[in-house]
């Protein structure tokens, strides 16, 4: 659970509880982006997002996302653990 | 410099490499603590510590959140999810903790309903699709997880759902550090910030570190170069005389953090009076509860809890190992009676623990032998 991994945001799911499909190397999942809520409307379909624990806790740009992801591939067991992790993940 | 072509610009790592040689002043040793596990664990992926010259030592911090649980509340979750009619929900990672007489995986096997769950709201979910069983979720972890369970426990108050439940672990980053910056032989020259608990809290909860007990102090990123740009900065500082906090991830982590983070964390938890840390004891104020709004949902009112303080096992000196006091590799029991599939202390059982990491990249060389 300690990681944050990068995911890009698919579309908004549910706009009341502020819960977004995202695409997370290749693993489509909800989460949370009601912590990223600003005066600006939060986040939007095709931003790029640390997510942690299911919640996007912080916006990044994709070259960022992409660097990150291979850092996280080259972990190896624990990457493909939290990814397992997320895959079990069913939020609403 | 084996490790260099792994960085996402490779002449820029051995750029910041030499820029450190030459910063160095001759004869000083330098040690810096990087207190966040997800450190550890890329300075030992990436070899970062060939890379630094000898007078450059990493000690490893506090700031795993697995690792700083202390036994006692391991038991109590397990004599959560012992109850009839509960359901146990918690992250993968606390599975194999060893509690004073098994883990969560033991109390699992031994047929008590306890599920891994990815996230808080998975947990939330659970209890909405079974509303005859108590579901309790295990939080644990610093101020980046936190806010994720703040906003879990918001939504289940909004939903009513009467069968939900927090048992809250939450610690913050603030008070271990001052407690080992009070320690008279605790002699770190710097330190190597928490990317992540940086985006939700900023800077300002650093600034004490460097006000108070001059060390210079680097909120850095998780990449290889992230690390190496980060003890730049801070051997820079030393070198000029200065001693600031920086922000080497300011693309993930504003200076300010994440306001709508810190107001979630706020309007559902409230501090503890004192709170028992692994290996570093009691510490004031140091640990998160449910605010009396959010009473309904906590665990600890809701149900009877043994709450017993159980001292680590003699053997293990995860303590000594939190404290930077001495490296995995010089504890008693690394690598023979503790190990990641028996592991006696929690800096082996997680991933982002310190023992771990030099256990599963093979460092066991001692000082000066080669890796």
């Amino acid at each position: 659970m300690c990681l944050a991994i990068p995911g890009q945001v698919l579309e908004i799911v549910d706009e009341g509880n502020r819960l977004a499909k995202v695409d997370v190397a290749g693993v489509k999942r909800n989460v949370s982006v009601g912590l990223l809520d600003d005066e600006d409307g939060g986040v939007a379909v095709g931003d790029w997002v640390l997510i942690h624990v299911g919640f996007a806790i912080s916006r990044v740009d994709e070259a960022e996302a992409e660097a990150t992801l291979k850092l996280l591939a080259g972990m190896e067991e624990s990457y493909e653990q939290e990814l397992e992790e997320l895959k079990g993940s069913s939020i609403e | 410099m084996r490790f260099v072509e792994e960085f996402r610009d490779a002449e820029l790592g051995a750029t910041v490499a030499a820029q450190i040689l030459s910063l160095l002043e001759p004869g000083r040793h330098y040690k810096l603590m990087e207190i966040c596990g997800g450190h550890t664990h890329s300075i030992y992926r990436y070899g970062l510590t060939d890379l630094l010259p000898d007078e450059v030592e990493m000690v490893h911090g506090p700031g795993c959140p697995v690792c700083v649980i202390p036994m006692g509340r391991i038991d109590d979750a397990i004599a959560i999810a012992a109850r009839e009619g509960v359901t146990l929900a918690c992250f993968g990672d606390m599975m194999r903790v060893p509690g004073s007489e098994q883990t969560l995986l033991d109390a699992k096997a031994a047929g008590a309903d306890i599920r891994v769950v990815y996230s808080p709201l998975d947990a939330l979910r659970i209890a909405r699709e079974n509303p005859e069983r108590e579901v309790v979720f295990f939080a644990i972890g610093f101020e980046t997880t936190a806010p994720s369970t703040a906003l879990t426990m918001t939504r289940a108050r909004a939903e009513r759902l009467a069968n939900f439940s927090c048992f809250c672990n939450h610690v913050t980053i603030e008070p271990p550090l001052r407690a080992l910056l009070d320690l008279p032989e605790f002699g770190i020259d710097g330190f190597v910030g928490p990317g992540h608990v940086a985006t939700v809290v900023g800077l300002r909860p650093f600034e004490f570190i460097a006000a108070d007990y001059g060390r210079p102090f680097v909120v850095a990123g998780f990449e290889p170069l992230d690390i190496l740009h980060a003890i730049e900065m801070l051997l820079r500082q030393l070198a000029d005389g200065r001693c600031e906090v920086e922000n080497q991830y300011k693309r993930a982590a504003p200076d300010a953090g994440n306001p709508v983070a810190l107001r979630a964390m706020a309007e559902v938890f409230e501090l503890r009076e004192s709170f028992e840390w692994r290996g570093l004891g009691e510490i004031p104020r140091s640990a998160l509860k449910l605010a009396p709004a959010y009473a309904d949902f906590d665990a600890e009112l809701r149900l009877e809890l043994p709450g017993a303080s159980v001292p680590d096992p003699q053997a293990c000196q995860c303590g000594d190992v939190l404290k930077g006091a001495i490296k995995p590799w010089e504890c008693k029991v690394f690598g023979t009676a503790c190990t990641p599939e028996h592991a006696i202390g929690t800096c082996m059982v997680s991933p982002e623990g310190a023992c771990a990491a030099y256990y599963n990249y093979g460092r066991f060389a001692r000082e000066g032998e080669p890796a």
